[in-house]
């Protein structure tokens, strides 16, 4: 056995914005998006014995979203698969194979691509956001990313505006230097 | 990098004008990504970068880091959204226990 430990007390606390993230670069909807991870911290609630610790909490709760977010579309599809593609296969003569042409993907559409960049971006900024200290954490994330007001954090953290400055340029200058390792 | 001529730089300016010059440009600038920076506070941000290479430095980081942070895909949980879900999640794990 390797040195994983599983603590729920700080799951919340320490993974729900990087699932949150995850998922909804693959949900698109707020609302799925918290029920799934809400569904997975409950998953992983039950299912807390069978971690074996060969991997972090972190990535086991991934895993077990992964197959929540599976579910969700498996669900959702049997509404959806009514609206089947209909495909003329042409099986003989000489237009034999045609529709595998029109199948092509098109090499002008970059959007996968894309897509597949800014969610690997999404979890990078996550990642380097968990190794701060977690007020930095904490105050960064309602500054930048929710885009809260300064009087508005200060009020609820109960510190002043220069503080909320400082703490922010600590949280800025180390970001920025693991995002220069990992990313820039 | 400049992390450490940073340390050097905040342990000068006690007793040095020209360098307490980078705190306040630096601070200038962190403002500056959430447009909260006042005009003239960005004129002399934008004086202070032309002869310092440090800030220069931060500066264009921290306008990198900004523009990341922009991308619709970096998203995160509104702080009602993660209270609600941490009290239904203390009721499951109560349960379990």
């Amino acid at each position: 056995m390797s040195g994983h430990q599983i603590n729920p007390n700080k799951w919340i606390d320490l993974y729900s914005d990087y699932l949150f993230n995850y998922t909804i670069t693959r949900v698109k909807d707020r609302e799925t998006a918290q029920d799934l991870i809400q569904e997975t911290f409950f998953a992983g609630l039950k299912s807390m014995k069978n971690f074996k610790g060969e991997a972090s909490e972190r990535t086991w709760l991934i895993s077990i979203l992964k197959r929540k977010i599976i579910d969700h579309y498996r669900k959702i599809n049997s509404n959806k698969g009514k609206a089947e593609v209909r495909m003329n296969f042409n099986f003989d003569g000489e237009n034999e194979g045609d529709w595998l042409e029109e199948r092509v993907a098109d090499p002008f559409d970059k959007t996968a691509e894309d897509t597949l960049e800014n969610t690997e971006l999404g979890l990078a900024i996550h990642n380097c956001i968990s190794k701060l200290p977690s007020k930095q954490a904490q105050v960064f994330k309602m500054k930048t990313l929710l885009g809260y007001e300064t009087e508005t954090i200060c009020n609820e953290l109960g510190i002043t505006a220069s503080n909320l400055w400082v703490i922010i340029h600590r949280a800025r200058t180390a970001l920025a230097s693991c995002m220069e390792e990992k990313w820039f | 990098m400049y992390g450490r001529k940073m340390v050097l730089i905040k342990n000068m300016n006690k007793d040095n004008k020209i360098f307490g010059a980078c705190d306040k440009a630096t601070l200038t600038c962190d403002k500056a990504q959430y447009n909260e920076a006042s005009l003239w506070g960005k004129i002399k941000l934008n004086i202070h970068l032309l002869y310092c290479k440090v800030c220069r430095k931060y500066s264009a980081n921290n306008g990198k880091l900004t523009k990341l942070t922009h991308e619709p895909e970096v998203d995160c949980l509104k702080v009602s959204e993660k209270e609600h879900l941490q009290v239904k999640f203390q009721k499951e794990l109560e349960n379990n226990q």
